[in-house]
């Protein structure tokens, strides 16, 4: 694959979909070259900044749309999930499984975490409407490591 | 559009002679999976304490997904009696539990048959 090759894909505001941006995130780390165990790391990053901008951005409002633009270059895949939403501006915090576990937190609210976790790295930056977006980056340097 | 969960109940005997429900997942699990996923495990938490969860079959699990396993290990915490434990987990989903911290409450085990051993 050249470099410098970019695809959009946009989905309805309906949980599930997701799964649609996970594929091709999955296809096209695969293409650059990606180890498989990279990929899965990726794919549970896509779907959770794809339920995030669903479920939070656009509140699952079937007249929005999430973009999901999804760019190489030589060495990198940059992946950015726009929404409608006002952004997110504070940093994910890590779950307190104790807190949880004892009903002190809420069960759900993993999703940013996981996604800084997963890739190499993840930046929310708050905008207008159409103009929040969630950036993640996978690098193949580290698959040297 | 979410795809629902697939759960089947089976019961195995322990190497300790315990007998164990094994509540079976396959395909995905996410937020639409809460209600069908706590009614199968409060069914069989009245038939054993202990509950054995096989994700062999799961391809997909999001953070929604992680939070109704959560919410289940909240109340076998609750019960004190009850315990619960985890196998089939792919590699990657092994990894994000770990991350999240489910290890603490729930034992991780590869297969069914390291469960019913270690059980």
């Amino acid at each position: 694959m050249k470099n410098g090759r970019s695809v959009e894909v946009r989905l309805p505001s309906e949980l599930g979909f997701e799964k649609i941006a996970m594929s091709t995130a999955a296809s096209m780390a695969a293409l650059m070259g990606f180890s498989p165990d990279r990929i899965e790391d990726l794919k549970t990053a896509v779907a959770e900044a794809c339920i995030n901008a669903i479920e939070h951005g656009n509140q699952l409002n079937d007249s929005l749309s999430v973009a999901v633009v999804l760019s190489t270059t030589a060495d990198e895949l940059e992946i950015k999930v726009i929404d409608d939403g006002s952004g997110v501006g504070t940093a994910p915090a890590k779950p307190d499984i104790d807190r949880k576990i004892h009903g002190e937190e809420d069960s759900r609210g993993m999703g940013m975490f996981l996604i800084q976790a997963l890739v190499d790295e993840a930046e929310w930056h708050k905008g207008p409407p159409g103009k929040s977006f969630v950036r993640l980056v996978i690098r193949l340097d580290r698959e040297k490591h | 559009m979410q795809e629902v969960t697939k759960i089947t109940n089976r019961t195995a005997t322990a190497a300790s002679g315990e007998k164990i429900s094994i509540l079976a997942f396959a395909g995905d699990i996410s937020s639409t999976s809460k209600e069908a996923i706590l009614a199968a495990y409060h069914n069989v938490n009245n038939s054993t304490p202990k509950i054995l969860l096989d994700f062999t079959g799961i391809d997909y699990i999001n953070s929604s997904g992680i939070a109704i396993i959560i919410q289940m290990l909240l109340e076998a915490n609750k019960s004190a009696s009850g315990t619960i434990g985890i196998f089939g987990l792919s590699p990657h989903f092994k990894k994000v539990f770990t991350m999240v911290g489910i290890q603490k409450y729930a034992k991780l085990y590869s297969d069914e048959s390291e469960a019913l051993k270690e059980e």
